[in-house]
C-alpha cells in the first residue's frame, strides 16, 4: 500500500486525507498544531461559486460545489459542518457597479452557474434589512456555507475511519530524500517515512516547500472578520457588495476591503472582508475593522446599532495568479501541493481532494487541472522573501 | 422574602429620601429609585429574570458587575445593554430579550 | 512636554498608579467604565443617593477618599469615567494606542476616543471565578461580587434568606454586607477543609504581620457572623442547585480536601439566594492584547511582572488582581509602584524601595491565600452530562466531553467553533478557565483571554472615525 503523509490539518488537508485514504493510500496526516487550527478556523466558511469568473477557480468552484453534499451526505459528523445551502446575493451600490456585475453574471451564466437579476421587490422579500440603495442584485442560489472547523475536523473523522493516521504537534523541518525523491520527512518527533507527501500547509506552505528543499511562491494574506451579537433573523443569504470580486482578484499589498455579510446557526452575524499583505503579522488594527464596519453598514444600515463582540483575523495562503496549486512538486519525485486557495479553501477543498486523488492514481480528473500545475511560473518565480 | 432595596430610613450609609423614577418593561410601568441600575429596579421591583438563553431557559443577573453578560435588555430600542451597568433614567423604555428558537 | 502616563482602571491598583505616576510629575490619564473611581472593592453609592456616611459601608474608606481625592483634583490628572477600553493597537515600537468608547454603559453612539501614552499601567482587576454545578444557570444563583456590588453600590440585598458558597476569604465581607443590609445569611461555606485553610494561613505566621490591616478586617468578619450566628462550615460545598424557573433550594455536601464529595452527606437547603464564588478570575484580555506574556500558576494565569512591575510588552505595566489575586492593599501599593516608574520615577529611588518591599511582603500574603484557598481538583464530579458549562451558549458537560475525547476534533479552537462553548456575548469571561481545564490535556491550548475587541462596540461607533486626544501640558489650567 502506498503510503501518504499530508502535511495540514486543515480544511484542504483533511478533505485530501479523505479521499486518498478511501482510494486505499494509507495516508497520515501531520500537524504543526491541531486539525482546524489554522487558516481554517479563521474563516467565513465559503462555498461560493458567486465570486468566480469563468475560467478554470470556477471549474474548480463548481465541481466542488457538486461534491460537498455528496461527501456530508450520511457522515456521522455532517451536522458539525453545519452545510447551509442558503444561496448568496451581490450587491452594487452604483451604477458603474451594476454593468460591471451584469457583464460579470453574464459570462457566469454563460459558464453554467445559475445567476438571477433581482428587481427590487425580490430582493427587498429575499433581504428585508438590506439598503433600499442597492443599483443592482444578483441571486446566486448555488452559493453554500459550512461551519469551517467542524467540516475539516468532519473530514478528518472519515480519513481515521478509512484507515488515515493523525499525527498533530509536529512540525516538519525537512525531507528525507533517497535518489531524487522524497522518502519520509524529518519533524520535530521524529522522522515519519512515506512514499509521497502532500503539501496542504496554507498559507505556510511556501515555508514548507522551502524545509523540503524547494521553491513554491505561497504567501500569507491576512483577513480579519466581526461578529456581532447574537441576533434574531436579520440576513438570510450570504451578502455581499460587487466590490468583493475586485478585492479578491487584486494583488494589492495594502489593504482592500468590501463587504460580506452573512449569519451563523448560533444567531452572531460574520462581517467581512480584509485583504493586506503583512506577512504573518497577526496584530489587530482598529482602522481595518472601521473600514470592513463602514463598508458592512453601507449593505445593512440597521446593523448600526448592533454590538460587535468578537474579531478575529486569519492568513490566506495567495498566489500572484489566484490559482490554486494542485499537481507534482516539479523537481522533488513524491512531492504534491494542494494549496494556494486564498480565500476560497473551505468550499474548493472538495474538487482539489478529488483532482489531486486523480492525478495521484494516474487517472484523468473530472476538470482540467493543468491551469493548477505547480510548474507555472506564478508560482515557480522568485517572489518575495517573507 | 425576596431581593429588596435597603429602606432609606434605615440606610446606614445615611441615604436621604429616595427620588422616585418609573421606567417601562414590556410595556408595563415598574417604580424604581434614582440611582438604581436597571438591574436594581428590575430586582427591587420583586423581577427576577428577563431574558431567556439559547435553550429559552430564563435569565437574570449573575455577575452583576458586567462580566456575564446574562442580563442582557433593550433600553430605548437599543439592544444587549448590560442591566447591571446601566443607571435607569427616569422613562426608559425596558424590553426583555431572548435567544430562544422563537428569536433566531 | 512631560510623560503621559494612561492608567486603565479606577480601584486601588489604577488610583494608586495614578498618584505613583503624578507624584513621578507625568501627565496622568485615568480611564474607568464606571461613573465613580473606587472599583470593585470601594464601589461608590450613586450620586442620586446623597449618602451620608458612605464610609460605614467600607474598610479602610478614609484612605480610599484621600487618595480618590488626591488623584481626582490633581491640575495632572484628566479623570475619564464612563470610558471603556475597547481595543489596544500594537504599534511598531512604543507603548499601545488606547481606543477608547466615552459614554453611557452599553450605549449606541458612544464617543470613540484614542490616546497614546508612553506609557500604559493596566490595572483592570478581576472578577469572580465560577465553577459550574448543576442549576448554576437558574436565577436567584449570583456571584458573590454580583450581592456584593449590589449591596455596597446600590444598597439592594439580592435575596432573603441567602446562602454563601465557594472558598476564599471574600466570602467573609460578601457575608459581612448581606447582614449589614438586613438579609439573614443561612451559612457560609468554605469548601476546603480547616486543614488545608490552616496550613495556607499558619506557615509562616511573620508574613502575616505586616498585613495586620488585611487579616484585622476579616477577623472582623468572622466576629460580625459569629454575632449573628451565621455558621462557617469547612470542608462543604453547594453541588447543586435546585428549582422550577429559579433557584428553591440548594443541595450542599461534604468534600474532601480534593474537593470529592462525600456520598451520603448531602444536604438540602431551601433558598432565597445563592451567592457563589470559588476564588477570582483576572481580567486578561488587555494585557493580552498589549502583548503582554503571562505565568501559568496553580491558581490560574496572571500577568507577568518583574520587581518594578513592568510586563514583557513595551511601556506597559500592570498592577493588582491581574498579577495575582492580593487584595486592595497590595493592588495599591503595585499601583503606586508602577505608576511611579511608568512616570519616570527613578527606580533606585527610596520610596520605590520602601514601595517594592511593601508590595513584596502584601504578594507573600496573596500566595498564603491562594494556599490557604486552593480549587480542588476533584471538583468535576459534581458535574452532570447535562450540566452548563458555557452559560452564554448552553453548551454542557457531556458535549464538551465528547468533542475533547474525539481525536479528529482537535484543536481547542476547533472544539470551542464546534460545541460553541465561550462563543456568546460573554466571549468565556465566565467560562473560559473552566473549559481551558476540562480540555486540558486532551487538547492542545489556545488562550481563553484573547479577546481583542476587549468590550463590545456598536458596528456605527466602530464605523465613525475616532478623536485623537493629544493632550496639551496646559490642558487642566486652559479649562478652568
Amino acid at each position: 500500500m502506498t503510503r501518504v503523509v499530508v502535511l495540514g490539518a486543515g480544511m484542504v488537508g483533511a478533505a485530501c486525507a479523505r479521499e486518498l485514504a478511501l482510494a486505499g493510500f494509507a495516508v497520515t496526516v501531520v500537524d504543526r498544531s491541531g486539525p482546524a487550527a489554522g487558516t481554517t478556523a479563521h474563516g467565513e466558511g465559503n462555498v461560493l461559486v458567486s465570486d468566480k469568473g469563468p475560467g478554470p477557480e470556477l471549474e474548480l468552484a463548481k465541481l466542488s460545489r457538486e461534491l460537498w453534499p455528496a461527501i456530508l451526505d450520511g457522515d456521522p459528523n455532517a451536522a458539525a459542518a453545519e452545510w447551509d445551502p442558503k444561496g448568496g446575493i451581490v450587491v452594487a451600490t452604483t451604477a458603474e457597479g451594476a454593468d460591471a456585475l451584469a457583464e460579470f453574471a453574464e459570462g457566469q451564466r454563460k459558464a453554467g452557474v445559475t445567476a438571477g437579476e433581482m428587481d427590487a421587490t425580490a430582493l427587498a422579500a429575499a433581504e428585508p434589512h438590506l439598503t433600499r440603495d442597492a443599483a443592482m442584485a444578483v441571486h446566486y442560489p448555488e452559493d453554500a456555507q459550512v461551519q469551517p472547523a467542524g467540516a475539516a475536523t468532519a473530514l478528518l473523522a472519515a480519513a481515521v475511519r478509512a484507515g488515515a493516521g493523525l499525527r498533530t504537534g509536529r512540525e516538519v523541518l525537512g525531507a528525507v530524500r533517497r535518489g531524487g525523491r522524497i522518502t519520509g520527512l524529518r519533524t520535530s518527533a521524529g522522522t515519519i517515512e512515506g512514499d509521497a507527501v502532500v503539501n496542504a500547509a496554507g498559507p505556510w506552505s511556501g515555508e514548507v516547500a522551502r524545509r523540503l528543499g524547494v521553491r513554491l511562491d505561497v504567501r500569507p494574506r491576512r483577513g480579519e472578520v466581526l461578529v456581532t451579537a447574537p441576533m434574531p433573523p436579520t440576513v438570510f443569504h450570504k451578502v455581499y457588495d460587487a466590490d468583493y470580486v475586485g478585492a479578491v482578484g487584486s494583488a494589492a499589498e495594502d489593504l482592500q476591503a468590501s463587504a460580506v455579510v452573512e449569519a451563523t446557526r448560533g444567531g452572531t452575524i460574520l462581517l467581512g472582508s480584509s485583504r493586506r499583505r503583512v506577512g504573518f503579522d497577526d496584530r489587530i488594527r482598529p482602522e481595518v475593522l472601521s473600514v470592513i464596519a463602514a463598508k458592512a453598514l453601507r449593505l445593512f444600515p440597521m446593523l448600526a446599532e448592533v454590538p460587535v463582540i468578537r474579531a478575529y483575523g486569519g492568513f490566506r495562503p495567495f498566489v500572484p495568479d489566484h490559482l490554486p496549486v494542485i499537481g507534482p512538486d516539479p523537481e522533488l519525485d513524491g512531492l504534491w501541493h494542494a494549496t494556494g486557495h486564498e480565500g476560497a479553501g473551505i468550499g474548493l477543498s472538495a474538487g482539489t481532494a478529488a483532482v489531486l486523488r486523480d492525478l495521484m492514481l494516474g487517472r484523468e480528473p473530472a476538470i482540467d487541472a493543468a491551469p493548477f500545475r505547480a510548474d507555472r511560473p506564478a508560482v515557480q518565480s522568485e517572489g518575495e522573501s517573507l | 422574602m425576596s431581593a429588596r432595596l435597603v429602606p432609606a430610613a434605615r440606610d446606614a450609609a445615611g441615604r436621604r429620601p429616595d427620588v422616585p423614577l418609573r421606567i417601562t418593561v414590556d410595556g408595563e410601568p415598574v417604580a424604581g429609585v434614582a440611582g438604581q441600575t436597571i438591574a436594581g429596579v428590575l430586582l427591587a421591583s420583586g423581577r427576577r429574570t428577563w431574558r431567556s438563553g439559547p435553550s429559552g431557559a430564563p435569565r437574570g443577573v449573575f455577575c452583576g458587575i458586567g462580566a456575564c453578560f446574562d442580563c442582557l435588555v433593550t433600553v430605548n430600542g437599543v439592544r444587549d445593554v448590560r442591566a447591571c451597568r446601566r443607571r435607569a433614567r427616569d422613562g426608559d423604555t425596558v424590553a426583555t430579550q431572548s435567544r430562544g428558537e422563537d428569536a433566531r | 512636554m512631560s510623560r503621559l502616563v494612561v492608567v486603565v482602571g479606577a480601584g486601588p491598583a489604577g488610583l494608586g498608579a495614578a498618584a505613583g505616576a503624578l507624584r513621578a510629575g507625568a501627565d496622568v490619564t485615568l480611564v474607568d467604565a464606571s461613573e465613580h473611581p473606587g472599583g470593585q472593592y470601594h464601589r461608590m453609592l450613586p450620586g442620586a443617593f446623597a449618602a451620608a456616611h458612605p464610609g460605614r459601608l467600607h474598610h479602610g474608606w478614609r484612605g480610599f477618599e484621600r487618595l480618590r481625592d488626591h488623584v481626582l483634583r490633581h491640575p495632572r490628572c484628566d479623570w475619564w469615567p464612563e470610558s471603556t477600553v475597547w481595543s489596544l493597537e500594537r504599534p511598531g515600537e512604543g507603548a499601545p494606542v488606547v481606543h477608547v468608547l466615552r459614554g453611557e454603559a452599553d450605549a449606541a453612539g458612544r464617543e470613540r476616543l484614542v490616546l497614546r501614552p508612553d506609557a500604559l499601567v493596566l490595572a483592570p482587576g478581576a472578577h469572580d471565578r465560577v465553577l459550574p454545578f448543576p442549576g448554576w444557570e437558574l436565577p436567584g444563583v449570583y456571584t458573590a461580587g454580583a450581592a456584593q456590588a449590589l449591596a455596597k453600590g446600590e444598597r439592594l440585598v439580592v435575596g432573603d434568606p441567602v446562602l454563601i458558597a465557594g472558598s476564599g476569604p471574600f466570602l467573609l465581607p460578601v457575608a459581612a454586607s448581606l447582614i449589614e443590609a438586613g438579609a439573614t445569611v443561612l451559612e457560609v461555606l468554605e469548601a476546603n477543609p480547616a486543614a488545608t485553610a490552616a496550613r495556607g494561613w499558619g506557615r509562616r505566621p511573620w508574613e502575616l504581620a505586616p498585613d495586620a490591616g488585611k487579616a484585622g478586617e476579616l477577623a472582623g468578619y468572622a466576629l460580625l457572623l459569629a454575632r449573628h450566628r451565621v455558621p462557617y462550615r469547612t470542608g462543604r460545598a453547594v453541588i447543586e442547585a435546585r428549582g422550577d424557573g429559579r433557584v428553591e433550594e440548594a443541595v450542599t455536601a461534604r468534600l474532601r480536601p480534593d474537593w470529592s464529595v462525600v456520598p451520603g452527606t448531602e444536604r438540602t437547603v431551601p433558598v432565597d439566594a445563592l451567592c457563589v464564588s470559588h476564588g477570582f478570575s483576572p481580567q486578561l484580555e488587555l494585557p493580552v492584547a498589549a502583548g503582554c506574556a503571562l505565568t501559568r500558576t496553580p491558581g490560574g494565569a496572571f500577568t507577568e511582572v518583574d520587581a518594578d512591575q513592568r510586563t514583557t510588552a513595551p511601556g506597559v505595566y500592570a498592577a493588582g488582581e491581574i498579577t495575582g489575586i492580593g487584595g486592595a492593599p497590595a493592588a495599591r501599593t503595585e499601583g503606586l509602584l508602577a505608576g511611579w516608574i511608568a512616570g519616570g520615577g527613578d527606580p533606585r529611588a527610596r520610596e520605590a524601595a520602601a514601595l517594592s518591599r511593601r508590595r513584596d511582603r502584601a504578594r507573600a500574603f496573596a500566595a498564603r491565600l491562594a494556599a490557604a484557598h486552593p480549587i480542588g481538583a476533584a471538583w468535576p464530579g459534581w458535574l452532570r452530562e447535562e450540566t452548563v458549562v458555557c452559560r452564554c451558549e448552553e453548551t454542557t458537560y457531556g458535549s464538551l466531553r465528547r468533542a475533547a475525547g474525539d481525536q479528529a476534533s482537535g484543536s481547542a479552537r476547533a472544539v470551542k467553533l464546534g460545541t460553541r462553548a465561550g462563543l456568546g456575548p460573554c466571549q468565556a469571561r465566565v467560562c473560559g478557565p473552566t473549559v481551558a481545564e476540562l480540555l486540558s490535556g486532551r487538547v492542545p491550548g489556545a488562550n481563553p483571554h484573547h479577546r481583542p475587541i476587549a468590550q463590545p462596540i456598536r458596528l456605527g461607533e466602530l464605523a465613525s472615525p475616532p478623536t485623537e486626544n493629544t493632550p496639551k501640558p496646559d490642558r487642566k489650567e486652559s479649562a478652568r
